[in-house]
């Protein structure tokens, strides 16, 4: 029976190894000039934790085979320093294999989040509010009009609060509900939260960020490949989280500056 | 029996039910006849209409696709090329008095969401008056009407997702207006408008028509969900319509 329980266990840690190793689960492919970094740390995860998963089950099967059935009262070796040692070694293995990813983790991170966006990177808002993103664009002038919350009226699709008639640099803000972006163009993000906690991910842009109302914060991209994308809320955030996406519009620089002119003219 | 006589004979029976069968639907209209008299007019925007957002539905494909050949916009205010001016609200503010006052209009309307939009835009109900919420679109909606916080009448927000039976509510007490909206599509917003007594929403063209008034003096006012009110005086006399006439001007 013991010697059931070894095979059975090796076989089924061997079996859920397959479907990694032969990339049966891939994820969508990559569109951002910093993705594969994030690509990259991903697989070194998993051969890492791979091959601890898998050296742990088979370990323990081969535990199994050797020891079962053996007889009572029959002395076993214990480990160099008892329990403590042992604690102690598994302690120092696992605390320095997280200490290894995290500091090849940190670069991919710092290269993504600690740098800041090229002078010339198109500023674009996203507000997230229960339960749809819209976006912002500053226009010809380059500033973005302050918000005043108060102003905030869906009926006539004031997401953002502006007030077009006092404030000059809200005058040719475009507010869409599509976030259109040229391809090879960097992108920098403005982040603001209207109610509640949200999250910008978007699967092929390997971006997931936060929204902390209150906190704005940014982030900065390059999409490289034409396409629509979609954009969804992975932070919980409400009875129609399920619901809260939007579309990246991945354009030529042409396509854009149509669409840009397009949306500017449905203000 | 030739057969000239026979399409006499028959034609006689024909006209002889015919003539019952009106005098029956005439005694009818006769019985039902009050003494009461109905309120008509239309309502015009002066000036030029203030610009409607088109609306971008891409964050709900099938509403999208539903809206694809005619885009839709904002509503705040819809008027015609003639100035008609759309869902104005007219109702008897003051002046009424006895039963018309506390009737309750026997329909149920319904508030359905088709197209990521609510239809109608702007209803009218009495107190206690049943309605109907429908969800004629694919995708789930949430039903979010927001009236006067401390209010006599309460807030409520319920999911109705797709092919959900209809929801009944209806509200305790008037108020102008009660906004509803949509937490999963923010361009969805509509009006309640609960009113004692007659009332008529302005249609395409600006007419309105207020039924079951009875005879009297009373101020009419007329409702508009970005304009503001206007009032009117008028005098009702019986079984005589009164016509009146509203205009609003664009901000």
């Amino acid at each position: 029976m013991g010697k059931l329980l070894a095979v059975t266990l090796i076989v089924i840690a061997i079996g859920s190894a397959i479907p990694i190793l032969a990339h049966i689960w891939v994820p969508p492919a990559d569109i951002s000039t910093h993705g594969y970094q994030i690509d990259e740390q991903m697989s070194d995860t998993m051969v890492e934790a791979g091959i601890c998963f898998l050296a742990a089950q088979i370990i323990l099967g081969v535990f199994i085979w050797v020891f079962s059935g053996r007889k009572p009262g029959a002395k076993l070796r214990t480990f160099p320093g008892g329990a403590k040692g042992l604690v102690g070694a598994a302690f120092i293995l696992v605390g320095l294999e997280v200490i290894i990813l995290g500091a090849f983790g940190k670069k991919a991170w710092a290269t993504i989040y600690f740098t800041p966006p090229g002078a010339d990177a198109l500023p674009v808002q996203v507000q997230a509010g229960q339960f749809a993103f819209y976006f912002r664009y500053p226009g010809a002038d380059g500033k973005f009009g302050p918000l005043h919350p108060d102003k905030i009226n869906e009926a006539n699709q004031n997401i953002f609060g502006l007030d077009v008639d006092h404030d000059p640099d809200s005058k040719d803000d475009i507010v869409t509900a599509e976030m259109g972006v040229p391809a090879n163009k960097e992108i920098h993000l403005l982040m603001h939260a209207k109610d509640v906690g949200h999250s910008f991910y978007v699967r092929e842009l390997r971006i997931q960020q936060d929204f902390v109302p209150g906190l704005d914060l940014s982030l900065h991209f390059t999409a490289t490949k034409v396409g629509r994308y979609e954009i969804v809320c992975t932070q919980l955030c409400g009875l129609g989280h399920y619901n809260m996406k939007a579309y990246l519009n991945v354009m030529s620089e042409p396509d854009y500056e149509a669409w840009i002119k397009q949306q500017a003219s449905m203000q | 029996m030739n057969t000239d006589n026979w399409i006499r004979t028959s034609g006689i029976t024909i006209a002889l039910i015919a003539l019952m069968a009106l005098a029956v639907l005439k005694e009818h209209t006769v019985q039902a006849a009050p003494s009461e008299s109905s309120v008509t007019g239309t309502v015009k925007l002066e000036g030029t209409p203030p610009h409607q957002r088109p609306i971008d539905m891409s964050k709900e494909p099938s509403c999208a696709a539903v809206h694809k050949a005619n885009p839709v916009a904002t509503e705040t205010v819809v008027a015609g090329a003639d100035g008609g001016l759309k869902n104005v609200v007219v109702y008897i503010s003051d002046g009424l008095s006895g039963p018309a006052a506390t009737e309750v209009a026997p329909e149920t309307p319904s508030w359905d969401q088709k197209g990521c939009q609510y239809i109608p835009h702007v209803m009218a109900l009495n107190p206690n008056e049943h309605f109907k919420v429908t969800n004629s679109d694919p995708t789930s909606h949430n039903i979010h009407p927001m009236p006067q916080p401390g209010g006599p009448n309460h807030e409520w927000n319920k999911s109705q997702p797709s092919g959900a039976p209809p929801i009944d509510a209806a509200w305790q007490s008037p108020e102008v207006a009660i906004h509803v909206k949509c937490n999963i599509h923010p361009w969805m917003s509509g009006y309640m408008v609960v009113v004692k007594g007659p009332y008529g929403v302005s249609d395409d063209k600006g007419s309105f028509k207020l039924d079951n008034v009875p005879p009297g003096n009373y101020t009419l006012t007329a409702w508009q969900e970005s304009l503001g009110t206007q009032t009117q005086k008028v005098t009702v006399a019986v079984g005589k319509p009164t016509s009146v006439s509203f205009t609003f001007k664009a901000k």
